[in-house]
């Protein structure tokens, strides 16, 4: 299909006016950020650029608040609550791909039905349950939670399915048993639905923002959503330091969606064809 | 792997040791024993997990929508008092009528705006690679944050006044969050804005899926491109149409993020969503079961929304 320059031209002029509609707030707050504490952030007109680029901010929210923290509790969070999903998911969806026992497809039904159950009518009894084990306050509280969706389940269990059976089958002549078939035979072979799963499990966990909000009141366990609105709660006139607070909490997943951006796109892709 | 090798060795003990019919009787029980629980063993973590968090809370939830539990006084069982209540509330009806009005707004507009979204991307041109990234970045960005920067975006001397104002689209600066009038529309268009990349990715995925030669024996017939996006595209999204459809219709009726951070529910209860109704029940009035009842009714209608789309999917097949 050959299109005209013309085509090509105003399919740019598209994609660029998107561009500034998705970019445009994040532009307008990092030269917040940037913005000296002289300059009028009210001025009208607006100056889209800081007259003197300074970081002075970031190092006053620094100060007033421990960022650092906040970034090591959300990356601790990410990485315990990526694992758990990954293991108990796969854990879970072997049995229900390829086994067969009695009570099969109840358990696949109940899970499947689990999906459609906001997290808002359970955070009630999910904070009671989480009180009552002495969760509050904890990593454990955060990730436990979590630690498995049935979407996960599913996802890797349609993964699974799609694995020739007589693979399985010579592994289990070869002596090998189901744990070590699962762990040395079948994983390898669904690493890029792995890739979706911890992508998409990866993002929710990251956002989270109302788990973290009822569970918590140790500001020892704040995670960086969290970080960034009690800033905004101590700082609500100055929008310098929420600005520089807010940017310090996109800058991780920036970098991590950079380096992995194939595996963001293509692996929601493929969630949404499995899916 | 422990312990399935423990049963092996058992196994070959018992042949050497049992050949009569009892012996083997109670060989084959033993390994049939283990091997039995082996799928069991596996689904074990993921129940443990969705079994404590999801299914026992939501029985949890149903039942303690019954009493009038409030975190201070012994929890009495009050029947459907709550549900009687609930519709006498001006206030849950109001955080009824925000959240359906978002369902009406917001999800034919991420239904519709993606897939066009989608075919602007869905070409290999230099740097579209990049376009796509950029227009994926506010599905990563949390919910909070974008909340704050939208909030930013909106102050009355703010960026997006400067802009309405020197295009002369308006003559007064807007006040998009301090006005009942708009403050519902304005929280609705950072939904829409944090959701346009998720779901182009959903049409990107389901264009990529349609056959190549349709479009080339089109073209051969001469037909145009836009009637071959109208009868050929468009038709053939219809499964990614149902998708998106569900999973917009159920992320608008949990909208909370949003509001809590930009809006607090104001001006004058303008912006408080079923959600929100729930959430300041629960835990600034420790109203549980009420606010469980809400929550009841919130399940009520996704259950209702799932079951439309099921229907969809199913006319599709």
């Amino acid at each position: 299909m050959k299109s005209s320059p013309l085509s090509i031209a105003l399919r740019y002029l598209g994609l660029l006016c998107v561009a500034l509609l998705t970019m445009g707030p994040f532009l307008w707050l990092l030269s917040t950020a940037l913005k000296s504490g002289s300059e009028n952030i009210f001025a009208y007109p607006p100056s889209l650029l800081p007259e003197q680029p300074t970081l002075e901010n970031f190092g006053r929210v620094l100060d007033s608040q421990p960022f650092i923290l906040y970034l090591k509790n959300s990356v601790l969070v990410a990485i315990l609550s990526v694992a758990a999903n990954l293991i108990f998911a796969s854990l879970a969806a072997y049995p229900l791909a390829r086994m067969k026992f009695r009570g099969k497809n109840l358990i696949f039904v109940v899970l499947l039905s689990s999906m459609m159950i906001p997290f808002q009518l359970l955070m009630i009894p999910v904070y009671n349950i989480a009180i009552s084990l002495g969760l509050q306050n904890s990593y454990l509280g955060l990730v436990l939670p979590h630690a498995c969706t049935a979407f996960g389940v599913f996802l890797m269990r349609q993964a699974f399915l799609g694995i020739p059976k007589a693979l399985e089958e010579s592994a289990l002549l070869e002596g090998l048993n189901r744990l070590q078939i699962w762990w040395y035979v079948l994983l390898p072979l669904v690493k890029p639905s792995l890739a979706t799963l911890a992508v998409f499990s990866f993002i929710a966990v990251w956002g989270d923002f109302l788990w973290p909000l009822i569970i918590l009141d140790d500001p020892d366990y704040y995670t960086l959503p969290l970080g960034v609105n009690r800033l905004a709660n101590t700082f609500s006139m100055d929008w310098r330091l929420v600005a520089a607070g807010a940017v310090f909490s996109i800058l991780p997943i920036l970098a991590v969606f950079v380096f992995s951006q194939k595996y963001f796109i293509e692996g929601a892709m493929r969630g949404a064809v499995k899916g | 792997m422990q312990t399935s090798n423990t049963s092996g060795d058992v196994l070959t003990h018992e042949d050497s040791v049992a050949s009569r019919g009892w012996g083997r009787w109670r060989r084959i029980r033993i390994g049939g024993g283990f091997s039995a629980l082996v799928p069991y063993l596996f689904l074990l973590p993921a129940c443990a997990v969705i079994g404590a968090f999801v299914l026992y809370p939501m029985l949890h939830a149903i039942m303690a929508s019954l009493t009038d539990y409030n975190m201070i006084t012994e929890s009495r069982f009050i029947g459907a008092d709550n549900y009687r209540m609930l519709m006498q509330d001006p206030f849950f009806w109001n955080s009824l009528k925000n959240t359906l009005l978002y369902l009406l707004v917001v999800v034919p507009v991420l239904v519709i705006a993606p897939i066009f979204l989608a075919l602007l991307v869905n070409r290999s041109l230099p740097g579209i690679k990049l376009f796509r990234t950029v227009f994926y970045l506010p599905v990563i960005t949390s919910l909070v944050v974008t909340g704050l920067i939208w909030k930013w975006v909106y102050e009355e001397q703010g960026i997006l006044n400067y802009f309405l104002l020197s295009t002369g689209i308006t003559d007064d600066p807007v006040a998009f969050l301090t006005d009942p009038a708009n403050a519902l529309f304005s929280v609705m268009a950072v939904t829409v804005w944090t959701g346009l990349g998720y779901y182009m990715v959903i049409y990107l995925a389901g264009l990529q899926s349609i056959p190549r030669h349709l479009y080339e024996a089109a073209e051969v017939e001469g037909v145009s491109k836009w009637r071959q996006t109208l009868f050929i595209t468009i038709p053939l999204l219809k499964p990614s149409i149902a998708v998106v459809a569900v999973m917009s219709s159920i992320a608008a009726m949990k909208v909370f993020e949003e509001v809590y951070v930009m809006t607090q529910g104001g001006p004058l209860d303008a912006t408080k969503t079923l959600v929100y109704f729930i959430y300041q029940s629960a835990f600034e009035e420790f109203e549980m079961g009420y606010a469980a009842a809400a929550g009841v009714v919130l399940f009520l209608l996704t259950l209702v929304l799932s079951l439309v789309n099921l229907f969809l999917l199913r006319k599709d097949r």
